[in-house]
């Protein structure tokens, strides 16, 4: 979670408009990422079942796509309305971690706009804003509201665009495409960038076994379990290396 | 095929739609006044790791196109997937990896 560390704070404090243009220009790069992930989801809604509407829905209400995607898996699986809610909550938990580490950065600003960078916080906007607002602690409020939005301003309807395409174009995929595989490799092609230290590792694997291991139990339960107790995995190895670094010293 | 009514799909949409919008804005709602214990930090940190990886593993292990039967072809795909997620660290490369690998294989294996 730490951002590479920027350029010390010695450039004029941005203004509102430079802050925007700044946050658009940070924010080009993830469009390559979020276009195809969104057609995924597009595609993959309409291939389960759903209306065009209903994964706009999704795509514009939700707007996380890892909750999303792991939402439209479990329904597949006709998993109890609860389980597919709490393991799409679980999924997006991480956000609630997001919304706690800019709350000092953002919190002399005004209730909406508060309430519209949460509405828009995803890994991308947090990311940015994150390593921005460290780099330049003397970025007044509304650059950082400005810096936040532009990050966003092309992230968000890009998303929502190419959800709609991917539900439209869905219905028109050949019969026999393997589009059953699209899930596993994008949520694959999202882990792996992830497993950064050996606490990670351990965390995974955790959730990989206890899977299989809780598999019978019923409603889909084996999920939540598992994942519960990769977290504590995780959180453990974390605490051991960290002990461990101490005793080296 | 799923078997929701239109309504439980709504309210499945709805439900997660609020329940996001409130982890979202706990922290950014409460103006960051409160700070979270280390030790949930510390279990917050790995939730995607613990929660994504348990999801799609009886998908690559057991896919429903075939049946349940183990298919080379995903399991490679899965692979080549993670393996270049891991050495490029861009989930892009990670993609294009996996999907050329399932087609390939799926092309030889017919």
């Amino acid at each position: 979670m730490s951002p590479p560390p920027a350029t010390p704070d010695a450039a004029p404090p941005l203004s509102g408009t430079r802050g925007f243009l700044q946050g658009l220009r940070d924010s080009l790069p993830f469009l390559l990422v979020v276009i195809p992930f969104g057609m995924v989801f597009g595609v993959v809604a309409t291939e389960a079942g759903l209306t065009v509407t209903q994964t706009m829905g999704f795509s514009v209400g939700v707007f996380a796509g890892a909750s999303q995607l792991a939402a439209l898996q479990l329904m597949t699986e006709n998993a109890p309305t609860l389980i597919v809610l709490a393991t799409a909550l679980a999924v997006n938990l991480r956000l609630a971690m997001y919304s706690a580490s800019l709350a000092p950065f953002l919190g002399p600003a005004p209730a909406w706009q508060r309430a519209l960078v949460a509405w828009l916080l995803v890994d991308q906007s947090y990311a940015l804003a994150h390593a921005r607002y460290e780099a330049s602690p003397r970025m007044p409020m509304p650059a950082r509201f400005a810096f936040y939005l532009g990050s966003v301003a092309l992230v968000v309807p890009m998303w929502c665009v190419a959800s709609y395409l991917g539900a439209v174009l869905g219905n028109r995929i050949p019969a026999g495409l393997p589009v059953d595989f699209a899930v596993p490799i994008t949520f694959l092609a999202v882990i792996a960038p992830m497993l950064r230290t050996l606490a990670h590792v351990a965390a995974a694997l955790t959730s990989v076994l206890g899977v299989l291991a809780f598999a019978a139990l019923p409603y889909n339960l084996g999920l939540l379990v598992a994942a519960l107790l990769a977290m504590a995995m995780g959180a453990q190895v974390e605490l051991w290396l960290v002990r461990r670094l101490k005793d080296g010293r | 095929m799923m078997g929701y009514s239109t309504a439980q799909i709504w309210s499945i949409i709805v439900l997660l739609a609020i329940g996001t919008f409130a982890l979202r804005f706990s922290f950014l709602g409460l103006i960051g006044r409160r700070k979270l214990p280390d030790w949930v930090l510390r279990h917050l940190r790995y939730t995607p790791v613990a929660v994504l990886p348990g999801l799609i593993a009886p998908l690559v292990l057991f896919p429903a196109a075939t049946e349940g039967e183990p298919d080379a072809a995903r399991m490679l795909a899965a692979l080549v997937t993670l393996a270049f997620g891991l050495w490029t660290r861009n989930v892009l490369w990670a993609i294009l990896g996996g999907v050329v690998t399932l087609f390939a294989v799926l092309q030889i294996t017919g």
